[in-house]
């Protein structure tokens, strides 16, 4: 029989479990409003914001947009940031300490802040609204993600390894590809994921930056809940929600899984 | 020993000159997107439009300006107190259930860390706005409605929520180190199960509890998303009048002085809070 002070605490974290998830989940019932509203409660049925979804323009070509430009970014932050990742853990211990804390701050600036500086630097550069103009700024956003990912698995790689292929002839490239990379991998891929997900999701320096020729989903998710009560951004939420919970449950079960072998 | 006394060192230190080069491709990427756009802010403050401290001075005069930065603070101070409440006990439950039950709770940080923030504010737009969720439920029991959507509580309730997994996690990774058989020797020379919690336990978490704290209360300071959807006239922020200054008023200076309030602001505390979350008791950490 636990005792009461667990049964107290049992309680709290449930409660706390609800508020971190249940908020978001009122978006599923709003998604299947029959209604042009976002009042609650949601009246009748329909697929139609759904529908919407993948048939209005503005949504389809701000939803390819994101896609492009976090693929592009994935790509990109994780070469350099792994790059990067390799610099710090195999620099001076103190270069690559300093290194490190200058490659994460973009993690601790005030959105706005650098959303208005780059949106100064891009105004004078013409990179307003394009795609390169995003990737860039994306992508420093992302390389934190990636070398903190990336240098976790540098961490508990057992340097040995390369040094025994270089000592049976391997030369430094071929003890990368076939020793190095192999058991680095999942810090790589979860990387990968970070940067493509921190460009999906990014709203603030896109909000600045976007034009009304190049928007990314959460901008039109954003001026969508600013101009009017359309349900499609319900919708877009039930499914970024699965989304994410799929990811999540995968790599848990992955990590899961592996922990156990 | 002296058969080999470089081998261990050769083997471990072993670094090749100029790896650190290997950063240099980030370091060009976090120059032209990050260093150079703050550099023109820091510039546009004191010269835009004249040369000077005018920015800085209008910033600190202006009685609008003095509220916002003080709500600004206030509001950060609540969000991380009742983020901090909700988190210790939870990252705790973590660290003491089973394997399924932790997966599920870990679940539940992650899925709200990961989705969209402002698909989750769209979520605290339905449920707070005048005929949203809470207000449908109290006329269904009877009550008056409540007036949440565009007020400063519903600003708190809705951050608190967003930021909540950035309080948790850092907690968590420190509390899953604790050695908990230090609890069992101070229960078993005599302590109280209450007492050792708090004065072996506790201590303990504190680095964790530090860098959860102030990741919050930066975030806070510079939240935009959230409490302009959420917030109305009366609860504006300071990164809504930085937005405002710079995209509707075309005043860079002015903006671009709040901007580096903000800046150094978030940094002082960074500095200031820095040696609170190394964690110095090694000798007391878990092995594994």
């Amino acid at each position: 029989m636990p005792s009461f002070p667990r049964v107290l605490l049992g309680l709290f974290c449930l409660l706390v479990a609800v508020l971190l998830l249940a908020p978001t989940l009122v978006v599923i019932p709003m998604s299947f409003n029959g209604n042009k509203s976002l009042a609650f409660p949601p009246v009748g049925f329909s697929w139609q914001w759904y529908d919407n979804f993948f048939r209005n323009p503005d949504w389809t070509t701000s939803f390819s947009n994101s896609l492009i430009i976090a693929l592009i970014v994935a790509v990109v932050a994780t070469v350099v940031g792994t790059l990067a990742a390799f610099g710090v853990s195999r620099a001076a211990a103190r270069t690559g300490g300093l290194l490190r804390a200058l490659l994460i701050t973009p993690m601790v600036v005030p959105g706005v802040v650098l959303a208005i500086g780059i949106y100064a630097v891009y105004l004078d550069t013409h990179l307003v609204g394009t795609v390169t103009g995003f990737v860039l700024a994306h992508t420093m956003l992302a390389i934190p993600f990636v070398l903190i990912a990336v240098q976790a698995s540098l961490e508990v790689f057992d340097r040995r390894l390369e040094t025994a292929a270089a000592s049976l002839g391997a030369g430094r490239l071929t003890v990368f590809r076939t020793v190095t990379l192999p058991l680095i991998l999942p810090g790589i891929l979860s990387g990968a994921l970070f940067a493509f997900i921190t460009s999906f999701d990014e709203i603030i320096v896109a909000l600045f930056i976007t034009s009304p020729y190049l928007k990314t989903l959460p901008v039109q998710i954003y001026t969508s809940i600013t101009r009017d009560a359309d349900p499609t951004v319900a919708a877009v939420g039930t499914l970024l929600f699965l989304a994410t919970s799929l990811i999540i449950i995968a790599g848990l079960l992955l990590g899961m899984r592996r922990a156990r072998t | 020993m002296t058969d080999m006394p470089d081998r261990p060192a050769l083997l471990t230190r072993w670094r090749p000159r100029g790896a650190v080069w290997l950063a240099a491709p980030a370091v060009l990427v976090l120059l032209l997107a990050l260093a150079y756009p703050l550099a023109i802010v820091v510039v546009r403050s004191f010269t835009d439009p004249a040369p000077g401290l005018d920015n800085y001075v209008w910033f600190f005069q202006s009685a609008v300006n003095r509220t916002v930065l003080q709500r600004t603070f206030v509001v950060a101070a609540w969000v991380t107190l009742v983020s901090l409440i909700c988190a210790y006990p939870y990252a705790y439950a973590m660290t003491i259930v089973g394997r399924n039950l932790r997966l599920a709770l870990i679940l539940c940080v992650l899925v709200p860390f990961w989705l969209s923030g402002v698909v989750r504010t769209l979520a605290w737009v339905i449920l707070l706005q005048d005929s949203g969720v809470i207000n449908s439920f109290l006329r269904g029991l009877g009550l008056p409605p409540v007036k949440l959507i565009r007020t400063l509580p519903g600003v708190v309730i809705g951050m608190t929520q967003v930021l909540l997994p950035f309080m948790i996690l850092p907690i968590y990774s420190v509390m899953k180190g604790i050695d908990t058989r230090l609890l069992q020797a101070a229960r078993s020379l005599g302590a109280k199960p209450w007492k050792a919690f708090l004065q072996i336990y506790v201590p303990l978490s504190l680095p964790g509890v530090y860098a959860g704290a102030i990741i919050v209360f930066i975030l806070s300071l510079g939240f935009y998303i959230t409490p302009a959807l959420l917030g109305g006239p009366r609860s504006i922020l300071l990164s809504s009048l930085v937005q405002n200054q710079v995209l509707s008023l075309l005043n860079w200076g002015r903006g671009g002085a709040m901007g580096v309030v903000l800046l150094v602001t978030t940094f002082v505390l960074l500095a200031i809070a820095a040696p609170l979350m190394r964690q110095n008791h090694s000798s007391t950490r878990r092995e594994a």
